[in-house]
């Protein structure tokens, strides 16, 4: 665990230039899926930062996310502002403010506390635009133009060209997993997994952990308000359903799936996902079907993630035994662990009798 | 002067849902009390007893044998996902619970569409409970309503003679302060947590069937549900029953009132008045 395995970055350059890349001999279609791949991307990343190193499983992620989204609709809707820089220091500032009041009442309680109440907060936020009849009521509103970059009348960058938006996004993913990288390796980011691994130790060698929890809440829920901006400006649209609970807990599937704690993962389960959910609404009307067994398929075997394997081979043993515990994942999967769990469980030893 | 006669209405209305509230939440906060366990699907289990309500009343003519049936094939079904799924899950982190129970909420939401599709639906008051009281010249209060709250009423007095007096609710609060010791005495935890979590399925699908005809069928009736009774546990306290009930009835008057003085923020009154309370008491008023 602190070891940082070296596959970790690598796999994640490797997404980035297949993401850049993939334009060039892509459908339109997918490149489109792609975009809205790489937004996701960063949101679940963020919720990371809380879930996978602080150990705080936050249930109101898409509340953070949402509320910069409808932010920037009424900007560009109610005021006319498309002014780029504008549009994200709003959105930044709107998620960054709702963390920090849903951080500051959660964060003084943990485990299942937290998730409930995370919860809750967040369908606060939900409520607050559905009900109040200033952001656009229950259908959701469509955006009437884009942010854009203009620096003495010169367009620089216009989010409504899908091309720009692409690469746009994906130097924002890029962006997000260095500073995240880096936080993490700086004593804030040694902290916070200290308190993810034992709380009650790291408070005793004399660290505030509450304020570092509270600091780590903010930082993700800017993170996800930049999610939140790129997401508006992707579709044009925002509603409700951005904010709610479904769709927070659909984030906390994309990071658990990808392997929570490894940044690079949540990524990787944003793609497995998104591309889950386009072949099953292609397949049948009842999707969720397909895509809720998945996840308690996902839940029950395969709780470290797509690429858990690849994380817990430790920065020492290097890359050789790194690949030969990848090769060896499967079998660990479907053999051993579930057979391992298996004892563990009372009812086993108990028997029927 | 019908002014009193109306809020008389809206505090009863507010006391009904309160009850109704109280019914869904304890099987959660018990579930969770006894077994460890967040159970995001206990919203699903009442839209399940809903639509079962619903299609047994349609099919026998009957809405008592209707609940009669209903139960059980509830009780049922929960047991077997008990069995299936949360076997599995008893001594996994919460956060897989509760990703589970997302799962299961995606896969009984889709169960019911493809059973009963997406419409909305009702079910008619019983003949003989459809007659109403008069207030005054204008007001009226229908007796089903009066009959939802006096079920709650005779569920939450039998749920707390059960847990006080009988040698399974021994177990059951004995488990709940030290489920490991329990354990160690030779008690069949795997059986008591199955009994348990088909009590809690049971309430809540229960809760579901009595409310059916006075709230309307919808496919999110389970969310809406679900949530409320999570502000209800959190404000009372997660595990307990005495504070569910409390918190249930602020709860239900909070949700009524502030449809009634704020109709314009009605949703965000209860999660403000469960922020406020967690700022003054962070583990819930009746935490243990």
């Amino acid at each position: 665990m602190s070891h940082r395995s070296p596959l970790l970055p690598l796999l994640f350059a490797l997404v980035c230039i297949g993401i850049a890349l993939y334009p060039l001999v892509g459908d339109a279609f997918y490149v489109r899926l792609a975009a809205k791949i790489v937004v996701l991307g960063i949101l679940a990343m963020s919720l990371d930062l809380l879930v996978g190193f602080a150990g705080l499983v936050s249930m109101g992620h898409a509340a953070f996310s949402g509320a910069a989204a409808y932010v920037v609709a009424a900007l560009i809707n109610k005021a006319g502002v498309t002014d780029l820089p504008t549009l994200l220091a709003a959105s930044l500032a709107t998620a960054g403010v709702t963390a920090l009041a849903i951080g500051w009442i959660s964060v003084r309680t943990s485990g299942i506390y937290l998730i409930m109440i995370t919860l809750a907060l967040g369908q606060m936020v939900f409520f607050f635009f559905h009900d109040v009849s200033f952001w656009g009521g229950a259908d959701g509103v469509n955006l009437d133009a884009k942010p854009v970059l203009a620096i003495a009348g010169i367009e620089l960058i216009d989010l409504s060209d899908r091309t720009v938006f692409y690469y746009v996004a994906l130097a924002c993913l890029v962006g997000t997993f260095v500073l995240l990288s880096v936080v993490l390796q700086s004593p804030f980011g040694q902290v916070l997994r200290g308190v993810r691994i034992n709380e009650g130790r790291t408070r005793a060698l004399g660290h505030d952990v509450q304020r570092y929890k509270l600091a780590a809440f903010v930082l993700a829920g800017l993170i996800a308000g930049l999610a939140g901006f790129l997401e508006v400006a992707r579709s044009g649209f925002v509603s409700p359903a951005h904010l709610g609970w479904h769709e927070s807990a659909t984030v906390l599937i994309v990071v658990i799936l990808g392997g929570m704690g490894t940044l690079v993962g949540p990524v990787i389960g944003a793609f497995a996902l998104v591309f889950l959910e386009d072949w099953a609404a292609e397949l049948t009307d009842h999707w969720k079907l397909i895509v809720g067994l998945f996840v308690i398929a996902v839940v029950l075997f395969l709780p470290n993630g797509l690429v858990g394997p690849l994380a817990r081979s430790g920065g020492r043993e290097g890359l050789g035994k790194a690949l030969a515990r990848l090769w060896n994942a499967p079998a660990r999967l479907f053999g051993r662990t579930p057979a391992k769990r298996r004892d563990d469980l009372p009812q086993e030893s108990a028997g029927d009798a | 002067m019908d002014v009193g006669a109306y809020y008389l209405i809206q505090i009863l209305n507010g006391v009904q849902y309160g009850f109704l509230l109280f019914l869904v939440a304890s099987g959660l906060t018990l579930v969770f009390g006894i077994m460890g366990i967040v159970n995001l699907a206990h919203g699903a289990f009442y839209m399940i007893g809903a639509y079962l309500a619903f299609w047994l009343d349609a099919v026998t003519g009957n809405f008592f044998l209707a609940l009669a049936l209903g139960v059980p094939i509830s009780v049922l079904l929960g047991l077997v996902v008990e069995r299936i799924g949360f076997t599995h899950l008893y001594r996994r982190d919460h956060l897989y619970q509760v990703l589970f129970t997302f799962g299961l909420i995606l896969v009984l939401g889709e169960v019911r569409s493809i059973l009963w599709g997406n419409d909305v639906h009702g079910v008619d008051v019983p003949p003989l409970l459809s007659g109403s009281i008069t207030l005054t010249d204008t007001q009226v209060y229908p007796v089903y309503r009066l009959f939802v709250s006096l079920a709650c009423v005779v569920m939450a007095v039998a749920l707390g003679g059960v847990i006080r007096y009988t040698r399974l609710g021994m177990m059951i609060r004995a488990s709940a302060s030290n489920r490991e010791m329990v354990q160690v005495l030779g008690l069949d935890v795997n059986r008591l947590f199955m009994v348990v979590f088909g009590l809690g399925v049971g309430l809540a699908a229960f809760a579901g069937m009595i409310a059916s005809p006075v709230n309307s069928l919808h496919p999110s009736m389970g969310d809406e549900i679900l949530i409320v009774s999570f502000v209800v546990v959190v404000i009372g306290g997660v595990g307990s029953i005495v504070g569910a009930f409390w918190a249930a009835m602020l709860i239900g008057l909070a949700d009524t009132f502030g449809a009634v003085f704020l109709p314009e923020a009605a949703g965000v009154v209860v999660y403000a008045l469960m922020a406020m309370v967690l700022v003054w008491r962070p583990r819930g008023l009746f935490a243990g």
